[in-house]
């Protein structure tokens, strides 16, 4: 379970948001909506570790993490809203490089684990090919796998459905929907309502229940 | 032919010389390069202001200047390197300055994204440095860090101002010697040539990297 207290974030004197609080529960697919630079992806990368919060607190199964922008420790996995793949490694090397590096899994089991993620993202014969060889939508299943390689306690999306077509965006909302069956909590920064309430357990309004 | 062949012992050590420079400054300017890069993106402006007139000086004043400072002046004042040292010390603090430049460039290329995937995914400084920028930093750089690589072997010539003997020197004692620039002639044959073999090095580098993109 997710947990923001009292989150404030400023830039100099501008608030960004103010005592902002939020729960995800266990497996729960929540959406936060509002419209573009309302300070929706600035939440997400405190969240991931990316920037630092001015005050509050964030707590993981009631355990505080930092939130001074230095953190590094994949809890929380993040899909980029470009992705940002390696583009000098295979699809296969993306996922596994930071198993094997970073948490030290011998390479065949990393490797094994990456297969089964790949398969059951319906991309296991794309192993092999680099970032610049795959469309959009299979990018960004490469990055949902190279995030859950990582067995975060949370899964966020940052814009998930921005640049996809139609049949594309279905198919993001059928990835949601299979990872949720397989009970992985998953937080959504979206402007797309319509993918929110098809996709989501609760939508967050950002712009309701925020205090700037 | 007959004089070419009185005149190749010669050159050809003076060739090693020339090859011994190129490759030693090669292997301690591209390091070297590499960390003033870095120290450019400091977070203390100390150490940017230093960089920056370390490489306003290196590229601000000829080559043949340095040579003859390190050698000579630093001599005056006591602090004394044997001819060939004093050559590659010169050759690698002036390369360095002009790689750092370009790696700097190369540094700036790459988004941030990538860091921030790289941070997210848990991998640490030195982790994201050497396994996921810097791969992206050479692809980027080896057009550019080619013509350096080729400027290297044109400059070595420039070791004469100390006294050293290289290639050059020795198609310059037989011509002078001889009275005939066939030495010149063959001379610059053989830089053409190396300067070949380097390009196809740098092309087929290149075709490597391509795989990805």
């Amino acid at each position: 379970m997710l947990t923001i207290k009292n989150l404030t974030k400023m830039y100099d004197q501008n608030v960004i948001f103010k005592n902002l609080n939020l729960t995800v529960k266990e497996g729960e697919v929540l959406s936060i909506v509002g419209p573009s630079g309302i300070g929706k992806t600035t939440l997400i990368k405190i969240m991931a570790g990316l920037e630092p919060a001015n005050s509050g607190e964030i707590t993981i199964n009631n355990e505080a993490i930092s939130i001074d922008g230095e953190r590094s420790d994949a809890n929380i996995g993040l899909i980029f809203q470009d992705f940002n793949l390696f583009p000098n490694f295979t699809v296969m090397d993306n996922i596994t490089l930071a198993p094997i590096n970073v948490n030290k899994v011998p390479a065949e089991k990393a490797k094994e684990q990456a297969l089964s993620l790949l398969e059951s993202l319906g991309m296991a014969d794309k192993a092999d090919l680099y970032p610049y060889q795959l469309s959009g939508g299979q990018k960004q299943r490469v990055a949902i796998a190279r995030a859950l390689a990582m067995s975060p306690k949370i899964l966020a999306y940052d814009e998930p459905t921005s640049g996809l077509d139609e049949s594309s965006t279905k198919q993001v909302a059928e990835v949601v929907k299979t990872l949720k069956s397989r009970g992985v909590t998953q937080v959504i920064i979206t402007h797309d309502q319509f993918f929110a309430e098809i996709v989501s357990d609760r939508i967050f309004d950002f712009a309701k229940e925020v205090v700037r | 032919m007959s004089y070419l062949a009185t005149i190749l012992p010669s050159l050809l050590s003076g060739l090693k010389m020339t090859l011994g420079i190129f490759f030693l400054t090669i292997i301690g300017s591209v390091p070297l390069g590499i960390i003033v890069s870095l120290g450019l993106k400091s977070p203390y402006f100390t150490i940017r202001w230093l960089i920056n007139g370390y490489i306003w000086i290196m590229r601000g004043t000829p080559l043949l200047l340095q040579l003859i400072f390190i050698y000579y002046g630093l001599g005056m004042i006591g602090v004394t390197f044997p001819r060939f040292e004093a050559a590659i010390i010169a050759f690698i603090i002036n390369y360095a300055a002009y790689l750092a430049e370009i790696f700097r460039g190369g540094l700036q290329a790459i988004p941030v994204g990538q860091y921030d995937a790289a941070k997210v995914l848990g991998f640490n400084k030195f982790q994201t440095f050497f396994k996921i920028i810097l791969p992206q930093v050479i692809k980027i750089v080896v057009p550019s860090f080619g013509n350096e690589v080729i400027n290297l072997v044109k400059d070595t010539s420039l070791v004469y101002v100390i006294g050293l003997g290289d290639m050059l020197r020795a198609g310059n004692i037989a011509a002078s010697r001889d009275v005939t620039l066939m030495p010149y002639l063959l001379v610059g044959l053989i830089y053409l040539l190396m300067t070949a073999i380097v390009t196809l090095l740098l092309r087929r580098s290149e075709k490597v990297l391509n795989t990805w993109r």
